[in-house]
């Protein structure tokens, strides 16, 4: 697998070399590395990079998955359109 | 991980406003600067705020403030050799009068602005629609816009000011609280942190919407208040608004940052004095409501994360940069109250100067006795 052809954020187009990277420089949890990269900023919210940077983290770290802390999960739970939040129902 | 147990200068908070502090102490020779943040780097408000960046303030001190740090932005890549750009974008805020009296407020406003160059100027709705094509003019009586304004990443600034801070030999200790600051008669001794004691006669206040607890910590009744403000951001689209938009009206601000998403805020009147930072439905309705209504194309675009963070506040909304009278040692960088982000690099070399005993770039009257004395003059550009 190569690092730099495998694609951990796909909202952001971050490869597994530019986590890594983040990771040596040393911001070791998942707040720190989403603040700098832009990991799970995306629309799908990350929906399968928090699925694969816990894995990568609790290897550095030699710890287990359930070791590694999730982000603060914000709402609203999927994108919703500006329009249909301010009551505008039925219009496109 | 266990503290040093001495240091020149101990400072409380790694937002961006303590790590300026500290990069600027360093610069400035003082040796044996330590940084204490209870969770990771920006971890507060600083990471929460809107990213953006004015000089269109209303007060002589929030301009001064801003128009030097707008330098110091302009030439921060270089200055403190970043390792990732921290994307400055300078595409202006433009802000909305809706009734003649808030446009006079605006033209006194540019007079205080132009002493200080700050290159603003007053736009009609004409204007204001050329600059922002998408805009709804009903109500809007006329505006002003200043083209040097903008965006930079508040996390990257944060990285940036660490790093160089790091460079120069500050000791940053991040996942360490400052637990007691320790006094022996008027004279600091010392700071108690759950990693340790650490002796030192100085020590900043840079904790942000937790300043209050801080000094406490000396015995202050400090003249400040925290308050929660949220802020939304949207999924990313292509480059549609240049400037950030503003209204005090409504009560909002609103951007597109350079990656592409919008950013936008509204400050609830009602909001009360509290600690929360919880996310609300209610914030949502309204901002969603005044942000279509102001800027209809954005009703397509969809919401995709929603937060909160504090305002630190004091009663004139300028914030208290300075040593405290009652307690010598104590230095405060506080009660922002919304804007400690973009006048955090002025700040920081302010404070580090006055630290370190050497003449002030700037003349600055930011101390906290001004609330005792009564002459205040309120910033009214606020949201």
């Amino acid at each position: 697998m190569d690092p730099q052809n495998t694609i951990i954020c796909r909202c952001e187009d971050l490869t597994l070399a530019e986590v890594e990277e983040v990771i040596a420089e040393g911001y070791t949890t998942i707040e720190e590395i989403k603040r700098i990269c832009r990991l799970g900023m995306g629309p799908c919210r990350g929906s399968t990079c928090l699925q694969l940077i816990d894995i990568i983290l609790a290897r550095k770290k030699g710890c287990g998955r359930e070791d590694i802390k999730m982000p603060t999960n914000r709402p609203p739970l999927e994108g919703i359109k500006m329009g249909e939040l301010a009551g505008d129902v039925g219009e496109k | 991980m266990s503290v040093k147990n001495k240091a020149d200068v101990v400072i409380i908070g790694g937002g961006v406003v303590g790590l300026a502090v500290a990069y600027n102490l360093a610069r400035l020779g003082i040796k044996d600067v330590v940084l204490l943040e209870r969770a990771y780097l920006g971890s507060g408000a600083t990471s929460r705020c809107g990213a953006g960046i004015r000089q269109q303030w209303g007060t002589e001190m929030n301009c001064a403030l801003a128009r030097n740090s707008m330098d110091i932005f302009e030439n921060m890549n270089e200055m403190l050799e970043t390792k990732r750009d921290i994307e400055l974008k300078q595409k202006g805020y433009l802000l909305l009068a809706f009734s003649d009296r808030e446009m006079e407020q605006f033209r006194k406003n540019l007079k205080v602005q132009s002493k200080f160059d700050i290159p603003s100027r007053e736009v009609t709705p004409r204007e204001a629609k050329d600059i922002v094509p998408h805009l709804n003019l009903e109500g809007i009586v006329g505006g002003a816009f200043c083209p040097t304004d903008g965006h930079v990443n508040p996390f990257l600034v944060t990285e940036a000011y660490a790093n160089a801070a790091r460079r120069l030999g500050v000791d940053i200790y991040t996942y360490t609280e400052a637990l007691d600051v320790e006094v022996s008669g008027d004279s600091i001794t010392g700071v108690r942190t759950d990693q340790g004691l650490i002796k030192t006669d100085r020590v900043v206040n840079a904790a942000g919407g937790y300043s209050q607890q801080i000094g406490e910590m000396v015995g202050l009744d400090l003249p400040v208040k925290s308050e929660r403000h949220e802020i939304l951001v949207t999924e990313k689209v292509a480059p549609l608004q240049g400037p950030m938009v503003m209204s005090f009206s409504y009560n909002i601000y609103c951007q597109q940052t350079p990656e592409g998403p919008f950013l936008m805020g509204y400050g609830d009147p009602e909001e009360p004095e509290s600690y929360n930072i919880n996310s609300s439905w209610h914030f949502l309705e309204e901002m969603t409501r005044k942000a279509t209504s102001l800027l209809p194309p954005l009703k397509h675009i969809r919401v995709i994360r929603q937060w909160a963070g504090l305002y630190n506040i004091t009663p004139d909304r300028q914030p208290i940069i300075a040593e405290s009278r009652e307690v010598p040692g104590f230095f405060m960088a506080i009660g922002f109250s919304g804007h400690g982000f973009m006048i955090a690099p002025m700040t920081g070399v302010l404070l580090a100067e006055m630290i370190a005993g050497e003449e002030p770039s700037l003349e600055i009257k930011l101390d906290p006795e001004r609330f005792e004395r009564g002459d205040l003059i309120l910033e009214p550009s606020v949201v």
